[in-house]
């Protein structure tokens, strides 16, 4: 597919409440990423995921919609720690 | 709060959680509904399409105050390739009638106003408050939970997780396994505004008359999907969404796979001139009847997306979000006038219930369809929209060539694109998976 999309411009319209220094989402400390973990950087709706240059994926969370993918893809790999932002944070709906 | 009881905790006020709670409050229940968004729906996604049937069983006279957009008079199913659709429209005056059938809603005013009649009807509602934990007695009945605003537990005969498709509470507790993610669907949406004159002259519509789209074909770049076009007031819902397993094994975002859907020759122009004002995603659970958890035991119950109760084929999900929350609700309720203590063998009478309503049946009925889709996705999703789309402009075409030749085209055209066992087995395998 050729058409390019900058996730960004999507995510601005969005309102969200950010825990700041609070991410609910890591990313465990890893050598070489499992096949699901790297695929969380084209499969994650909100481009939250990225790999650096060493090859380690890393994330950064602010975007982030809940929506849990990354969780059930990395469930079996358990590289991914999880949790809900704490009450009222995170991604709020205006319309859903 | 550490000292308070309740009759029942409900965690989660989506349609699951709201049914569950209205029902209980409204027949004298002491309730505790805990969300952990801003407001109620501010966490939720949905198309959306509610189906009148199943709130009405809640809330008779819901269409006094709901907020409906429009009611659906007009159904179109579209298969796609690259260049064109075949389509199948239903349309009917019928759906013109005093009290329609489905109507088209958008998730975050809908329930907020289903949490207000919620409170109307006495249940104790918290937002911004996660649950964090499911505590149990000593022989591992669920007494209480704790949240994350600290002040310990808080005590319940019974608790209700109608906590969504990411339900870590029950996850956590062991009470159900984690989702697979051939499993799940992942569905991403935006919400296109145009002013209300120009939805309704580019749809055909009058009044609150609305269309829903579906549509299924090469947009999905051969992957188990659907993407889909609603018409609210002032609005249109375009989404589309992929079994996360597919997602993971194919190159694509989900982004540019909605912005593909967007572009196409079809779509595009019933989006013009749109103001997007959000972009929103969220996990449909689809691995149907096969992905139930067990959805009773010592002190609790499942309800809703939780439980995995979508219908897929369908798109039916917050209707059994609903249901499966109002028989929950109407066990805890006759339980209690029977002085149950709410252990398992009680509540199986939940499980028991829906086994016998349209509930179970429909998940029953096409619990091989997922199985079907997940072996066969590049050629129902891929192949067959191609073949038919060409076979359609074949047929149209006018150009000299004799109709039997174009017969003879056409279907030489599906035996090389399948194979003629491909075929075969194509329709054998869907014929028993849909029975
Ligand atoms: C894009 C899309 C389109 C859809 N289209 C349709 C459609 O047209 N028609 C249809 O009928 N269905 C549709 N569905 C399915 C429908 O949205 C769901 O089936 C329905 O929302 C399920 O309701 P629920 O109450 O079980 O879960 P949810 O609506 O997900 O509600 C769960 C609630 O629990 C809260 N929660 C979760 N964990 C905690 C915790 N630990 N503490 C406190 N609160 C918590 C969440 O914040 C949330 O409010 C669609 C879904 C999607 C994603
Ligand atoms: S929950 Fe969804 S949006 Fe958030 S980081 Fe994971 S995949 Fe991305």
């Amino acid at each position: 597919m050729t058409t390019v999309v900058k996730v960004e411009e999507k995510l601005y319209v969005n309102r969200y409440l950010v825990d700041a220094g609070r991410p609910h989402i890591k990313v465990r400390p890893h050598e070489t990423p499992s096949a699901a973990l790297v695929a969380l950087t084209h499969v994650c709706p909100a481009g939250c995921y990225t790999t650096n240059d060493r090859g380690q994926v890393e994330v950064a969370p602010d975007g982030c919609m809940e929506c849990g993918t990354c969780r059930v893809l990395t469930a079996d790999s358990g590289e991914v720690e999880w949790n809900y932002p704490r009450g009222g944070y995170g991604v709020l709906f205006k319309f859903g | 709060m550490s000292e308070e009881r309740f009759d029942a905790i409900v965690v989660g006020a989506g349609p699951s959680g709201n049914a569950a709670a209205y029902t209980m409050a409204k027949a004298g229940l002491k309730v505790l509904q805990l969300e952990r968004g801003e407001y109620p729906g501010s966490k939720n996604v949905q198309g959306a399409i509610l189906y009148a049937d199943a709130l009405e069983k809640v809330i008779p006279d819901f269409r006094e105050d709901a907020p409906l957009e429009r009611h659906v008079i007009e159904q179109r199913m579209w298969m796609l390739n690259e260049s064109s659709y075949v389509g199948m429209h239903y349309r009917s005056e019928d759906f013109n009638e005093e009290k329609p059938n489905r109507y088209t809603i958008i998730r975050a005013q809908f329930d907020k106003w289903f949490s207000r009649r919620v409170r109307e009807a006495g249940a104790t509602v918290l937002c911004e408050t996660t649950v964090t934990d499911l505590v149990r007695d000593i022989k591992g009945k669920v007494i209480g939970v704790r949240t994350d605003r600290g002040g310990g537990l808080i005590h319940a005969d019974v608790v209700v997780l109608a906590e969504g498709v990411n339900g870590l509470i029950g996850n956590r507790a062991g009470l159900r396994p984690e989702l697979k993610p051939e499993a799940v669907a992942l569905a991403v949406k935006e919400m296109h505004f145009l002013p209300q004159e120009v939805i309704e002259q580019r749809f055909n519509l009058k009044g609150d008359e609305g269309v829903v789209i579906e549509v299924m074909g090469t947009v999905t770049d051969g992957m188990t999907g659907t993407a889909f076009i609603y018409t609210n007031k002032e609005s249109l819902s375009v989404g589309i969404g992929c079994m996360v397993s597919d997602f993971a094994r194919n190159e694509t975002t989900p982004y540019a796979l909605l912005e593909q859907f967007k572009n196409h020759p079809s779509v595009k122009p019933l989006l013009e001139g749109s103001e997007v004002k959000e972009y929103a995603a969220h996990l449909i659970p689809e691995g149907g009847y096969r992905h139930i958890p067990e959805i009773h035991g010592d002190g609790w119950l499942i309800v809703g997306d939780a439980g995995h109760f979508v219908n897929a084929v369908h798109r039916e999900g917050s209707n059994l979000a609903m249901t499966t929350g109002r028989v929950a609700a109407e066990t805890v309720i006759r339980l209690r006038q029977l002085r149950s203590d709410f252990s398992k063998a009680d509540l199986a009478l939940y499980r028991k219930t829906l086994d016998e309503s349209f509930v179970m049946k429909d998940m029953k009925k096409y619990k091989d369809i997922p199985n079907f889709l997940h072996g066969n996705a590049a050629n129902v999703f891929g192949t067959y929209p191609r073949l038919i789309n060409e076979a359609a402009q074949r047929w149209f075409r006018v150009d000299g060539v004799a109709k039997r030749e174009k017969e003879r085209q056409i279907i030489a055209s599906f035996r090389k694109g399948r194979g003629l066992r491909g075929l075969i087995g194509d329709a054998f395998k869907l014929a028993r998976a849909w029975r």
